[in-house]
């Protein structure tokens, strides 16, 4: 049995605004009866400000699809559409205490249908019929596009929790391999980007630059009897003063480039360099 | 809250006279049966007279029982054994319904190097003799056919099956988990050379089950250890479970009857009056060739997992053979074998009975379940739809 948290055990049991809408401003629908669940949503906006007055659902599904319809309807009635437009599947599993990970395609069901609702309010064309683009899951008509924006705002890790938030996989299987390629293609962008440098503020660089040399460079000076106080920061330029034995020490300008700089490079930021203050 | 438990088919509760004999054998009677004093002896007495009550059920001889940890062990045990015992044939014939014990096997020997062949199912859920006598070859092993499916209550032919089993000079084996207890066997008459069965789901605890092997058939263990079971499965014996298995079947045996007439008319209530109240409601596996205790109906337009926790949410157990409910994104592989199409096997229940339940019982689970399917489907996008079209 699965453990749903009591938040979706009462939106299922007494699901909010189920029903239809007379003459609705958006209707989007997805999914199919054949993939086990189908959620159709109903808007109705206010074309003056863009906001939605009202929002009804139906849905074919188990208790998880039932309860993310339910909990959609909710969080979006009162917003205006560009607001609505930023509500991820996540956030739809969130306002419903989590959901089991087998369960959270059932929240991405929920986001596709309120994607749905807005490009059919806006008049755009219903996004491009599966067959023109890249189906990875034939099984379930799962398409690249999904499973890469699932994987990017979800930070999926596995096929297995893609299987588990698109249904991709899940059927006959033989796409796991293509799952897996994309997946790792996404992780190596991921780890790019993680990799290049932060844009930091001064503040940020100061104490952070402070944390490194307490941790990372103090002790060992102590060690020897001395210290390294930062005295000021400008651009990229670290100014410090050396205190105790090493401020005597001859080998301390090898020390501020060789070991101090090329912690804070590590660190902290590529770009920074190390100076002593003038006396 | 009232509950109702109307999920037999996966375990059953256990008999309040197996409970009481199966104590003595936790508290005071607690030796090994192979120890030489008085407490193994006591144990070892235990043990044999089991058998025999087991052997009394299937009509087997008690030096035919072997006990095992349940359906699952029995059937690897079986199916194992035949092919160490038959090097030279590499073929495997089985259903495409089988239950997973089974069936993951075969897909394992599958990977191995063996040849397996899946024999089809009807819409009815019954299997294609002319397809299972074809895949009979000089190469096949063993034939493993299930006496009756636990998701449809289907009885298959096993007797016939043995027989040509047999002719063809093949071992035949029966997981026969669903079928013990509720429909009558006498295996002194049968082909079948060997046969599954599970203590839980006859109304004695888990974690003990038996196969019986007839005389004379080449045998090879699956566990190799001690000389327990006569060699034929090491390990110290389960015996309270053991025990608690043979006065299950003492039981069974003088309950047939009533699983065949009492039972019977429970589920068939049930069913004809779901399939009455519920529109669209269709019955899954063939009418009459089927266990007493189970009725599968596909609830069209609605999902099997909402409905199973909208019962739960009433205190009715059930299961269902829809995705939602296993974990798996596809229904079950009993309903897609027989043609169900999707939109109904999504929203298939199972609900089997056992002779613990009552007819105020089923007259609960009638009130309770109309309303819960019309609710269900009043928020379901095509249901509705269907229902405008079909009224106007």
């Amino acid at each position: 049995m699965w453990n749903y948290s009591e938040k979706v055990r009462e939106h299922f049991l007494n699901p909010h605004n189920v029903g239809t809408i007379e003459n609705p401003d958006a209707v989007g629908e997805v999914g199919s009866i054949a993939c086990g669940d189908m959620l159709r949503l109903m808007l109705k906006i206010d074309r003056a400000t863009n906001r939605i007055l009202d929002a009804k659902f139906q849905t074919f599904g188990c208790a998880s699809a039932i309860a993310s319809s339910s909990a959609l309807t909710d969080m979006i009635i009162g917003k205006t559409i560009e607001e609505a437009e930023r509500i991820t599947n996540r956030d739809i599993a969130e306002y419903l205490g989590g959901l089991p990970e087998q369960k959270m395609h059932c929240s991405v069901m929920g986001r596709d249908a309120l994607e749905a609702a807005i490009a059919n309010y806006r008049g755009q064309r219903p996004p491009a019929p599966v067959e023109q683009e890249n189906v990875v899951c034939k099984c379930f008509g799962v398409t690249e596009k999904e499973i890469r924006r699932v994987i990017r705002e979800n930070d999926l890790h596995t096929v297995e929790q893609v299987t588990n938030y698109t249904k991709a996989g899940g059927g006959c299987g033989q796409c796991r391999g293509n799952i897996q390629a994309i997946l790792e293609e996404e992780l190596g962008q991921k780890r790019a980007r993680e990799a290049a440098p932060r844009k930091l503020t001064n503040v940020q660089k100061i104490r952070l630059i402070e944390e490194v040399l307490e941790r990372e460079v103090r002790p060992a000076l102590r060690a020897d009897g001395g210290d390294i106080e930062l005295v000021d920061v400008d651009g990229d330029r670290v100014i410090v003063a050396m205190r105790g034995t090493c401020a005597n020490c001859p080998a301390s300008g090898t020390t501020l480039d060789q070991y101090v700089g090329k912690r804070l490079r590590e660190l902290v930021h590529p770009s920074l360099y190390v100076e002593e203050a003038k006396p | 809250m009232k509950r109702v438990y109307f999920d037999n088919n996966a375990t059953t509760p256990v008999a309040p006279e197996v409970i009481e004999a199966i104590l003595p054998y936790l508290r005071e009677k607690y030796g090994n049966p192979s120890s030489i004093h008085t407490f193994g002896a006591e144990a070892g007495a235990a043990v044999e007279k089991a058998r025999a009550q087991v052997a009394a059920l299937l009509g087997a001889h008690p030096d035919e029982i072997i006990f095992t940890s349940g359906g699952t062990e029995s059937d690897s045990t079986a199916i194992l054994s035949a092919l160490e015992s038959y090097p030279a044939k590499r073929h495997v014939v089985t259903t495409r319904v089988e239950h997973p014990a089974v069936r993951s096997l075969c897909a394992h020997l599958r990977s191995r190097g063996y040849r397996v062949t899946e024999v089809p199912v009807d819409r009815q859920g019954l299997l294609d003799m002319d397809a299972l006598r074809a895949a009979l070859t000089g190469d096949t092993a063993i034939c493993t056919v299930m006496y009756a499916n636990n998701e449809t209550g289907v009885i298959f032919p096993v007797e016939k099956i043995a027989e040509l089993c047999r002719e063809r000079g093949i071992l035949f084996h029966t997981d026969a988990v669903q079928a013990v207890g509720k429909v009558p066997l006498n295996l002194a008459k049968s082909a079948i050379d060997m046969l599954s069965l599970s203590g839980h789901k006859l109304h004695a605890p888990k974690g003990i089950g038996a196969l019986y092997v007839r005389r004379g058939v080449r045998f090879a263990p699956y566990l190799r250890g001690g000389h327990q079971e006569r060699g034929r499965r090491a390990g110290t014996e389960n015996v309270p479970g053991i025990v608690g298995l043979g006065v299950a079947c003492d039981l069974a045996a003088g309950a047939m009857s009533e699983e065949q007439t009492r039972v019977r008319a429970m589920r068939d209530r049930l069913e004809t009056e779901l399939l009455r109240r519920a529109l669209d409601a269709h019955l899954n596996g063939h009418p009459t060739q089927r266990l007493p205790n189970t009725t599968n109906i596909s609830f069209e337009y609605v999902e099997g997992e909402a409905i199973l926790l909208r019962l739960d949410h009433v205190g009715i157990a059930a299961s269902s053979g829809s995705a939602c409910t296993s974990g798996s994104l596809e229904p079950s592989h009993v309903l897609r074998a027989m043609g169900v199409p999707f939109t109904m096997a999504h929203g298939s229940v199972r609900f089997s009975l056992s002779r613990f339940n009552t007819m105020a019982e089923v007259d609960y689970v009638i009130e309770h379940v109309p309303p819960i399917i019309a609710g269900l489907r009043a928020m379901s996008p095509v249901g509705r739809e269907r229902l405008k079209s079909v009224a106007s």
